[in-house]
């Protein structure tokens, strides 16, 4: 599908950036099993939200769309990874700061408010996020704003106010079309993300980042969902190693397959 | 007394087996039966399957033009207005139920408990978070719905043996225009088992070193009549589509038997396969982290494995 380089589609894209504990740590229960260590451990953008950004900056590139913004919502330390959207490309940030645990559906309600301040013709954000594994917000967002969801993205076309979206379902690629604006979330092979060069890092620090508060924005942390209690999982114990494929058949015929 | 709606999955006329695993999540939370609702535009057939199901104690059947596809704009308002009479509202945690129950779950100003793998009380559940890496017990108040998606691998599929009523519902919702269906193009299936009812699956990863290599598998899957699955690595690598990845982001099954060949076993895999019976491992380094959780280990290559079991097995 072409575009119209010049007659943009898409005046602004809003990103949503969650930060979490990066892809690589290992996760460890704290000993009251309080919840997982997040203390002096490496924290980034969520995998999935990085592609959303990675996808906005790229329709930028293509002249779809003229402006890129990169909100999240979390304590001020959350700004780092809002640098490291800048640092990518994104041209502003805000910054919701609350301290406590942001669930989903609060965090769809700051992002209402800010669709409707910022007015995007398209909000991009991750499929789930690799914390809390919840696969909600994108969704909840659309539903409050009363406008289209395509999930589960592995392509993003544009064009005269329609995105037409394929989708990674469990029976392969759906094709969706949707009017703009809408919310897409991210899955992981729409693209594969920059890298970060020092220069932008250097950049990204005279970029507009703003703050704002759960207050200001007039949204309460909504009720509902509370966690109380944490437990490591179940472990499977290691099996037996067997040394050729006649002792794999017979432990296979033993264990009750291809008898 | 907890009142528990459920959202059927189906395609093709037939009723997806994640709808029998959602009625026996109910049966834990309700014992005495749950209702399901079918939303198509010709849905009969999956209808009178779901009122087969024990457990099952009334069907809504729910069609018109606009239920065609199942989108999700479309479908979560009418599951919102059904809604009203109910405690609990499940689907199932597959791309269906995970694209559609946050909607409702908005809809009704409710959160939503994501992945529920056990029942712990009408309102308390444990779920899987970070990759599997850590289970949390959560709650939801009195005061709110629960709404879920229920994570199939962890609940067996209910039986036949019900005799439900089939009741055509008509719920007063507004149904968007902005949303609309393109296609659906299938998958790399084929004319296997479905990768997430198979009661033995084969695996590949990126050992497997290509497309064209894959062929092994497949071959060896239908000798034994296995589904195919991969890890993310050989669905990135362009092996094999994306509806065959099984993990955290992929599909999370529990076959009874599962062959991971090529596969090293990031943990991002290993969540999806953690139910599955046996676990067996074939791969050329000893020290590849699916030997940790699997059953049954061989070090070896799996082109000479996979010849060799073929012969073994014939």
């Amino acid at each position: 599908m072409q575009c119209h380089t010049g007659a943009r589609n898409v005046q602004k894209i809003m990103v949503c950036l969650k930060r979490v504990v990066d892809y690589n740590v290992r996760i460890r229960l704290k000993p009251d099993n309080s919840g997982v260590v997040t203390d002096g451990v490496k924290m980034s953008i969520n995998p999935f939200d990085e592609i959303a950004l990675e996808e906005a900056l790229r329709l930028r590139e293509r002249g779809v769309a003229a402006e890129v913004l990169v909100v999240g919502i979390g304590p001020a330390d959350c700004q780092q990874q809002l640098r490291t959207g800048l640092a990518m490309g994104a041209d502003r940030a805000i910054l919701v700061e609350h301290d406590d645990e942001v669930l989903p559906l609060t965090a769809a309600r700051v992002f209402l408010r800010l669709a409707e301040r910022e007015q995007p013709g398209l909000v991009l954000l991750g499929k789930q996020a690799i914390d809390d594994d919840c696969n909600q917000t994108g969704q909840m967002l659309a539903a409050l704003w009363g406008r289209p969801q395509a999930t589960f993205a592995s392509k993003l076309e544009i064009e005269a106010g329609v995105a037409v979206v394929t989708r990674e379902v469990d029976a392969g690629l759906e094709v969706i079309s949707v009017d703009l604006p809408a919310v897409v979330t991210t899955d992981l092979r729409l693209n594969e993300p920059r890298y970060v060069k020092l220069p932008d890092i250097m950049k990204a620090k005279k970029k507009p980042l703003e703050t704002l508060t759960l207050a200001g924005l007039g949204v309460a942390p909504a009720g509902g969902l509370r966690t109380v209690a944490w437990e490591a999982p179940q472990a499977r114990q290691k099996g037996a190693m067997v040394t050729d494929v006649d002792a794999l058949v017979a432990t296979l015929r033993d264990k009750g397959f291809f008898n | 007394m907890p009142k528990v709606l459920i959202v059927a999955e189906h395609s093709g006329g037939r009723l997806n087996q994640s709808t029998a695993r959602c009625v026996s999540c109910a049966l834990q939370i309700e014992g005495n039966g749950a209702d399901v609702v079918v939303l198509g535009q010709d849905c009969a057939a999956p209808a009178a399957e779901a009122a087969t199901l024990r457990g099952v104690a009334r069907v809504l059947s729910v069609q018109r033009p606009e239920n065609a596809a199942p989108l999700a704009a479309v479908l979560a308002p009418q599951i919102a207005a059904l809604a009203a009479g109910y405690s609990h509202v499940l689907g199932p945690s597959t791309t269906f139920g995970k694209d559609l129950m946050p909607r409702v779950a908005a809809l009704l100003g409710a959160g939503q408990v994501s992945d529920l793998m056990s029942v712990e009380g009408p309102r308390r559940f444990k779920r899987p978070v970070y990759a599997g890496n850590a289970i949390v017990t959560v709650e939801v108040p009195d005061s709110l719905p629960v709404v879920a998606t229920v994570r199939t691998a962890s609940f067996k599929p209910a039986g036949a043996g019900g005799a439900a009523a089939v009741e055509a519902a008509t719920p007063g919702a507004e149904l968007p225009g902005h949303t609309r269906f393109v296609e659906q193009r299938g998958g790399g299936g084929g004319a296997r088992p479905d990768l997430q009812t198979a009661r033995l699956v084969v695996s590949g990863g990126r050992g497997v070193g290509s497309e064209a290599n894959f062929a092994l598998l497949y071959q060896f899957a239908a000798r034994i009549g296995a589904a195919v699955g991969a890890s993310r690595a050989a669905v990135d690598a362009g092996y094999v589509p994306n509806d065959m990845q099984v993990g955290q982001t992929g599909k999370i099954i529990a076959p009874e038997l599962y062959m991971a060949f090529g596969i090293s076993g990031a943990i991002q895999h290993l969540t999806g396969i953690k139910d599955a019976g046996l676990i067996v491992a074939i791969n050329k380094d000893p020290e590849a982290p699916i030997f940790q959780v699997a059953d049954v280990g061989l070090v070896g290559d799996l082109f000479t494995v996979i010849p060799a079991l073929e012969r073994a097995l014939a």
